[in-house]
């Protein structure tokens, strides 16, 4: 949904004009790439990891407002990347780095921003937009360094798509399965439906001796079969969980198949579904590394990197009966209580909302991919 | 995890005085503490040494001790109180080496008392530096190469393996004391030696340099449930070599991917698992190689800690309030996060703003001291500052700290500065660094060449290149445009700075009017913990030219504006941010709406708990006239208080009433009557009150002339100065001359003041109320040292020891017909100097003293509270009947039994050193050096001052080996408290000249050399350990001769060996009758609560 010029760095730093829709504006610089923008206008309260940020499918479709002020100080470095390229409809940012200073970095994320069409803005009060976004919820916003009339560009923010009701995991979806190895001996096998997957899942399994076959969404039932899969993944995404019935459908096939299953973000919406729960949208979401979940078997906190504008609705106070027998809501979000997490008693299924891979953010939830592991090795889940 | 039911009662334990290294943040963490336990329904005592401590308040505890921070006293109190549990992670490293202590001699068993918060062993681990390395290691982590050695032999072979540089660092000290780099064997003995000397456990640890590397700290939480969080990350922009305590500091880090981040914040958590801190805060601080990325550990601080302070005013997380909880047994998640009020503690900070934190520096105060900063903390107070870019909040960091230059360009270039000479200056740590570093860039170096250099990462050095291609924008544009001024106060550039930059608008306040019609005005945000995504319930505001302005209205209340008292310096510290805390509690009482302004983070001020309001800003009239704009358009201002927060706000008074600021209390005109000379003088004459004969001089000829007219010693002073800056007594033309030589800036502005000395008066000090038409003698301080030697330096007691009730009649008469003719509202403080009974009037400060809360625990009576209620229109007599001043006399007559409270200064000679590596002189006068003060109180003078001696020295011998060496004009003095000694037991060495008049006296004496005369000296006795006390005062005119030099050698001797040594005839027999009150036993300790009923029920009529 990047409409970008031909990719010249705009080095003079032109005006650019951010418009929300209901009719808020800020004028600022245009950073990165030239041209015209518009998606979901979100805010992600992290202090570092933009990089990762910037290149997470779930951000598919949002203009991200980085609360951060000094963005770009580390520069762009090759290993830390988490897909294929930058997804994010926009970038707004209060202070971008001159100059990136650290061992690893190879370019400017100015530089990369141009070279992937990104478009951006700069210099404005990005904590009023926060503030406007937090009291008013999340909404439609454009930038733009062409139109820079607030009343016509706000017409084309009202023409856009709006994020209730879009399907977008199946533009972020790799085209072709293909196959992360474990580190070291194998283990287990995961069938791994990627919703929009990061790469620092895998990473992440392949470290505890798993080996990932990451299938696209359109894949079938026999698809996943077909690996022969100790266990199947749920992925996180982008998008409205409502429209997600392809992957719900899946998610069902497997949990009939008593096949242990993890979910993650998206994921934990769709197994969600597959449990028959609702899904609602977020006034303004979860995007931060700072997020304190508690696991509730074990009463302790973890500090979790989160993503999701979309939550499950299910009963704290209960457990639920489901078409797969009981299941329970297994983790919560402590600053509001929205549900993070759920697991199946009756079958060996368990997800949570949140990033447990953690690129960027806390590592606190990593012990959810060793009991995905214990799952897959039988242990009593 | 609920609040532990096994616990009722809590004895907490604080810090003792203001040290370098150690300063007011662990009033604000023991006050928060104490707060939280007694909200908790616990029983709270306390014991900490410095009066002038919030904490220390009556009303912060059910039972305060005032007594020394010694275990044999602490085991007193814990006696008497029999407390369920102690809490020693909040009063610094001196709480905990006395909880070790107390563990060691088994007191704490002994009474059942177990230690909360940290336990021995996680001590232990924390604080031993090799059991620290080895923890590290086994959780995967890596630790700079070291050993640990107990003798110098074992550090030489240590520095086979490592080769030089080394850096030495003695176990269990605080503030880096006793470490240092040494790069050679000469460096090395020396160090090595220091460093075993200052180890209460003499050991010292030998360890690889790690010199350039970018420094970090980490700021975290655990609690019972083992729920860790990471509160704050700071980054140190000096690299590795550089203390963090002398280093300019940014929070969040800003350099770190967040690869690197999360590794930093792991291995943190796991290596405080491993420690096993199980509640509370801990500090941890990393260096990292700013090539290769290696992350090394180098130190924890098992408690919480300078840096906590400062990491909670950056993130609006207080750490020390909820480590108090922990300690009782909550768990994060079930502590509200009272800044969004909704959500829990168990979640990491996010902030959408910088803060810069810049080191305060004293060396001008201690001649020969070596200004190269190390590992040793030497900075003796900070200002913090935020903003929404890094350029910002250093701008409003560098002129917080009220130096001479106030950020970038506000003073002139050195004289001859190069790019050379100037890349070359980087390369050694000093003061301003970031000076040096903005003069490079502006001369022509590169962003590579500065960063390696300082090895200052090229991140900071490009934001200060970008603000020198900001100022040659400014310097070339034919006019100053709104869009370029803008830029400007975007990127943190004061009025000054731009005026500096643009001389056609007529300086600072031309720029302000300029800035003003152009609607250029800074927004004020708040610090929320949570970058916005929650809403925030407490005003806690910093500025920033950015769009949105956060302020909420609040008509209803009139607003109280408080200006504290900035970066702690020598003469300026906890004492005032005491009092202006005092105005806060009692005016938001009274119904006003309280607002704080100040910008130094270890202050209980700052504390967003403490007033309704806070605006953490620099304390400039620019930053403060914003302030009251804001606050103007959010309801109704009812005035500033400009008097409580020392000179400071006092030197802003005019300025806010000049653009219509109404001040409450004394008005400007009144602080120039008394702070200008003639003024002051023409006042006194006119009053009949005697001064020392004086005259304002602008030139050395005007000087010497005055000198010859009112006669040799003449003690000369710039005028309008806090703590004698600049102070000295000069004994003749010659050196006369010099010191105008020396005062730079003598000239009409800035005259010289040139007074007749007077020798051996008694100096007396008075804290006063006036409202108009009554005084309130607040109380009358008789100090122990002779007038001379800096009010702020010397002992005092109160009430005073040998002045007779006309005395103080005297006083009294005169204080009042200067209040009066000055024109005070609230509180004076008046110096005097007894000699051949007149009573000399030496100054009059129309402002709160560093005495207040001295005073104010003394005689039960909060004058700060007072001062404030008249500032605001109330009168001593409304104040007598609503029980805030006794209803019946003042602090002049105290009954008849009541208690003696002593005040001792503490001062911070052992922390520096000259350039040679040798001691700096510790000699006293009339230019202030100490940093902090303890307060010893009991029946006699005795005890009380033995008491104040142990608190801020150690015990004092009560028989050993005394060493005494004095000038001529005093040997008679000295023959009978020297006699008194050696009757009590101790064993008398002395130099010939003072030896031969002892022993006429029939005092047994044995001669020792001087230290000029060759080997076997007292200055080795001194250092080999063999004397227990000293007493020298030095020998005639200043200058370098020889008695004068052996003078330096002694004290600096006493010093290192850690005795006490008095330099003073005054100071020796206060010393005796304390010897005498430990000999006679019995000294015990008694809470401040107790003292203060018995007073209030002598005095009558007061609750
Ligand atoms: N191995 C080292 N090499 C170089 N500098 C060091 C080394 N260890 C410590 N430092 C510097 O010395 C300072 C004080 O050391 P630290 O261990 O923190 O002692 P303290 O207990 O006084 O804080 C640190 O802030 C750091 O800048
Ligand atoms: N005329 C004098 N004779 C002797 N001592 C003096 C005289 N004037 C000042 N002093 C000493 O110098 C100290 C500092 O002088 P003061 O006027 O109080 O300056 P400050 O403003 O720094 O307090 C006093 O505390 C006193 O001990
Ligand atoms: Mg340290
Ligand atoms: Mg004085």
């Amino acid at each position: 949904m990047t409409s970008a010029s031909d990719g010249l760095p705009s080095k003079q730093n032109g005006r650019a004009l951010l418009v929300l829709e209901d009719g808020r504006s800020f004028v600022g610089e245009s950073y990165g790439a030239e041209g015209e923008t518009f998606g979901e206008a979100v805010f992600n309260t992290g202090m570092t990891g933009y990089q990762e940020t910037l290149t997470d499918p779930s951000y598919y479709g949002q203009v991200v407002v980085q609360t951060a002020p000094h963005i770009g100080n580390t520069g762009i470095n090759d290993e830390d990347p988490e897909s294929r390229q930058i997804w994010v409809a926009g970038y707004v940012v209060r202070d971008p780095a001159r100059r990136p200073s650290n061992w690893r970095s190879v370019r400017t994320l100015d530089e990369e921003l141009v070279r992937q069409g990104i478009v951006g803005i700069s210099g404005i009060d990005t904590r009023a937009l926060t503030r406007h976004l937090r009291e008013r919820g999340a909404m439609r916003v454009g930038i733009s360094t062409v139109e820079l009339d607030p009343v016509a560009l706000r017409e084309r923010v009202l023409a856009a798509p709006s994020m209730v009701g879009a399907d977008l995991a199946g533009s972020v979806t790799t085209p072709q399965s293909y196959v992360v190895p474990a580190i070291g001996e194998r283990r287990f096998t995961v069938a791994a439906l990627d919703l929009g997957i990061k790469s620092m899942t895998p990473h992440r399994m392949a470290q505890r001796g798993i080996e990932t076959h990451v299938l696209p969404l359109s894949s079938t039932v026999d698809d996943i079969l077909a690996v022969a899969p100790d266990g199947v993944f749920l992925a996180n995404g982008p998008g409205d969980p409502s429209t997600a019935d392809h992957a719900v459908e899946l998610t069902r096939a497997v949990l009939d198949r008593r096949i242990p299953l993890f979910g993650i973000c998206f994921g934990n919406q769709v197994l969600g579904r597959a449990l028959g729960f609702g899904t609602y949208k977020l006034r303004y979401g979860h995007r931060g590394i700072n997020q304190p979940v508690a696991d509730r078997s074990t009463g302790k906190v973890e500090i979790t990197a989160h993503n999701h504008g979309f939550a499950v609705d299910a009963p704290l106070d209960r457990v639920s009966e489901t078409p797969y027998g009981k299941a329970e809501v297994s983790h919560v979000c402590l600053n509001d209580d929205v549900v993070e997490g759920l697991r199946c008693l009756d079958v060996p299924a368990f997800s949570v909302q949140y990033h447990p891979e953690a690129a960027a953010g806390p590592h606190d939830a990593g012990y959810l991919f060793d009991r995905f592991a214990e799952l897959m090795g039988g242990d009593s889940k | 995890m609920p609040k532990r039911t096994d616990i009722q009662h809590v004895m907490v334990i604080g810090s003792g005085p203001i040290v370098i290294g150690q300063a007011c943040e662990f009033d604000y963490s023991g006050t928060q503490a104490c707060r939280v336990l007694r909200s908790e329904g616990l029983r709270v005592s306390l014991v900490n040494s410095n009066p002038a401590t919030i904490m220390t308040d009556p009303e912060f505890a059910d039972a305060t001790y005032v007594e020394p921070l010694t275990p044999e006293f602490v085991e007193q109190v814990i006696a008497a109180e029999q407390p369920d549990a102690l809490l020693a992670t909040l009063g610094g490293q001196t709480a905990l080496n006395i909880a070790v202590a107390l563990h060691e001699r088994g007191v704490l068993e002994k009474y059942g008392v177990e230690l909360i918060g940290a336990d021995i062993d996680a001590i232990g681990r924390g604080e031993d530096r090799q059991q620290f390395k080895d923890i590290v290691r086994q959780v995967g982590g890596e630790v700079p190469d070291s050993a640990v050695c107990h003798s110098l032999d074992e550090v030489l072979s240590t520095v086979e393996r490592l080769h030089y540089p080394v850096v030495i660092r003695p176990s269990y000290t605080m503030g880096g004391a006793g470490s240092g780099m040494a790069h050679d064997e000469e460096s090395l003995r020396r160090l090595a030696g220091a460093g075993l000397a200052a180890s209460p456990v003499h050991e010292v640890l030998v360890e690889e340099s790690v010199l350039g590397w970018k420094e970090y700290e980490l700021e975290l939480m655990r609690d019972r449930g083992d729920n860790v969080v990471v509160v704050c990350s700071i980054e140190n922009i000096d690299p590795m070599g550089v203390h963090t305590g002398d280093s300019v500091t940014v929070a969040p880090a800003l350099t770190l991917t967040d690869r690197e981040y999360q590794r930093m914040r792991d291995l943190g958590i796991d290596v405080l698992r491993a420690v096993g801190v199980d509640t509370g805060g801990c500090n941890i601080q990393f260096a990292v190689h700013p090539q290769t990325g290696r992350l090394v550990v180098i130190e924890m601080n098992p408690r919480v800690s300078r840096s906590s302070a400062l990491a909670s005013k950056a993130t609006g997380f207080p750490i020390a309030k909820i480590a108090a909880r922990l300690a009782i047994g909550y768990t994060l998640d079930e502590i509200r996060n009272d800044i969004t009020g909704e959500t829990p503690a168990s979640f990491e900070p996010a902030l959408d703003y910088v803060v810069v934190k810049a080191p305060r520096f004293a060396f001008e105060k201690f001649p020969g001291a070596d200004a190269e900063l190390t590992t040793t903390m030497k900075s003796v107070g900070e200002a913090m500052s935020l903003g929404r870019n890094f350029t910002e909040a250093l701008g409003k960091a560098l002129r917080s700290l009220e130096t001479k230059a106030a950020s970038f360009w506000t003073v002139p270039d050195p004289a001859g500065a190069t790019k050379e000479s100037t890349v070359e200056a980087l390369k050694t740590p000093h003061d301003g660094r970031l000076y040096t570093v903005e003069r490079a860039l502006r001369l022509g170096a590169s962003v590579e060449e500065v960063s390696e250099a300082s090895g200052i990462d090229p991140w900071f050095v490009d934001q200060i290149a970008s603000l020198v291609e900001l100022r040659t924008e400014l310097l070339d544009a034919p006019a100053l445009t709104a869009q370029l001024l803008r830029k400007a106060k975007r990127a943190g550039l004061s009025d000054r700075q731009v005026a500096a930059l643009r001389p056609e608008l007529a300086g600072e306040d031309g720029v302000r009017t300029l800035r003003h019609r152009l609607g250029i005005r800074p927004v004020f945000k708040t610090v929320d913990t949570c970058a916005a995504e929650f809403a925030a319930s407490t005003p806690y505001h910093y500025s920033s030219y950015d769009e949105e302005n956060e302020v909420a209205p609040q008509p209803d209340r009139p607003k109280v504006l408080i200006l504290g008292s900035g970066p702690n310096r020598i003469g300026q510290g906890i004492e005032f941010d005491y009092s202006c805390v005092h105005a806060a509690m009692t005016l938001r009482d009274a119904g006003y709406e309280t607002v704080m302004v100040n910008c130094n983070p270890e202050t209980v001020s700052t504390d967003y708990d403490t007033s309704d309001r806070l605006y953490f800003e620099p304390l400039t009239a620019e930053d403060v006239l914003e302030v009251v704009h804001a606050e103007r358009a959010s309801g109704t201002v009812a005035g500033v208080i400009c008097s409580l927060g020392g000179q400071t706000p006092l030197g802003l008074a005019q300025r806010l009433k000049d653009a219509g600021v109404p001040i409450l209390g004394t008005q400007p005109e009144a602080i120039h009557l008394a702070e200008e000379r003639g003024a002051f003088g023409r006042l006194l004459t006119e009053a009949g009150l005697p001064a020392p004969a004086h005259g304002t001089a602008t030139s050395y000829t005007e000087a010497r002339a005055i000198a010859e007219r009112i006669g040799y010693p003449v003690l000369v002073r710039p005028s309008y100065v806090l703590g004698g800056r600049g102070m000295e007594i000069v004994y003749d033309d010659g050196t006369l001359g010099d010191y105008i030589g020396r005062a730079t800036e003598v000239s009409p502005e800035h005259p010289v003041l040139v007074d007749r000395f007077l020798e051996d008066a008694i100096e007396i000090d008075v804290d006063a109320l006036y409202d108009g038409t009554e005084l309130y003698l607040g109380g009358v301080m008789e100090h122990i040292e002779e007038a001379g030697i800096h009010s702020g330096d010397s002992a005092c007691a109160l009430p005073p020891i040998t002045l007779g009730v006309e005395d103080i009649a005297r006083v009294r008469r005169s204080t009042e017909a200067i209040a009066a003719a000055v024109g005070v509202r609230g509180l004076i403080n008046m110096q005097y100097a007894l000699k051949d009974e007149v009573l000399y009037v030496l100054e009059a400060n129309p402002r709160a003293s560093r005495t207040v809360p001295f005073v104010s625990k003394a005689t039960a009576v909060s004058l700060a509270k007072s001062a404030a209620r008249i500032a605001l229109g109330a009168t001593i007599a409304q104040l007598r009947s609503d029980g805030l001043l006794p209803q019946t006399g003042d602090g002049g007559v105290l009954p008849e039994n009541a208690a003696t409270a002593v005040k001792e200064a503490v001062l911070p000679f052992h922390r520096f050193r000259t350039t040679e590596g040798h001691g700096v002189d510790t000699i006293l006068g009339p230019e202030m050096k100490s940093t902090g003060e303890v307060m010893g109180v009991d029946d006699s003078f005795g005890t009380a001052f033995a008491k104040s001696q142990a608190a801020a020295y150690g015990s004092l011998p009560t028989s050993g080996r005394l060493f005494v060496s004095v000038a001529n004009r005093d040997k008679r003095a000295l023959i009978f408290p020297v006699k008194r000694l050696a009757d009590l037991g101790f064993e008398v060495l002395a130099t010939a000249g003072t030896a031969h008049v002892l022993r006429r006296h029939g005092v047994d004496t044995k001669i020792v050399r001087k230290f000029s005369e060759g080997p076997d000296n007292c200055v080795e006795r001194i250092l080999s350990g063999d004397v227990d006390l000293v007493i020298n005062t030095p020998f005639g005119s200043p200058g370098n001769s020889g008695p004068r030099l052996d003078g330096y050698e002694i004290r600096t001797a006493a010093v290192s060996a850690g005795i006490p040594c008095l330099t003073t005839v005054q100071a020796a027999a206060a010393c005796v009758q304390g010897i005498e009150a430990l000999l006679a036993g019995d000294v015990g300790v008694r809470p401040l609560q107790e003292m203060h009923a018995a007073l209030a029920r002598q005095w009558g009529g007061r609750s």
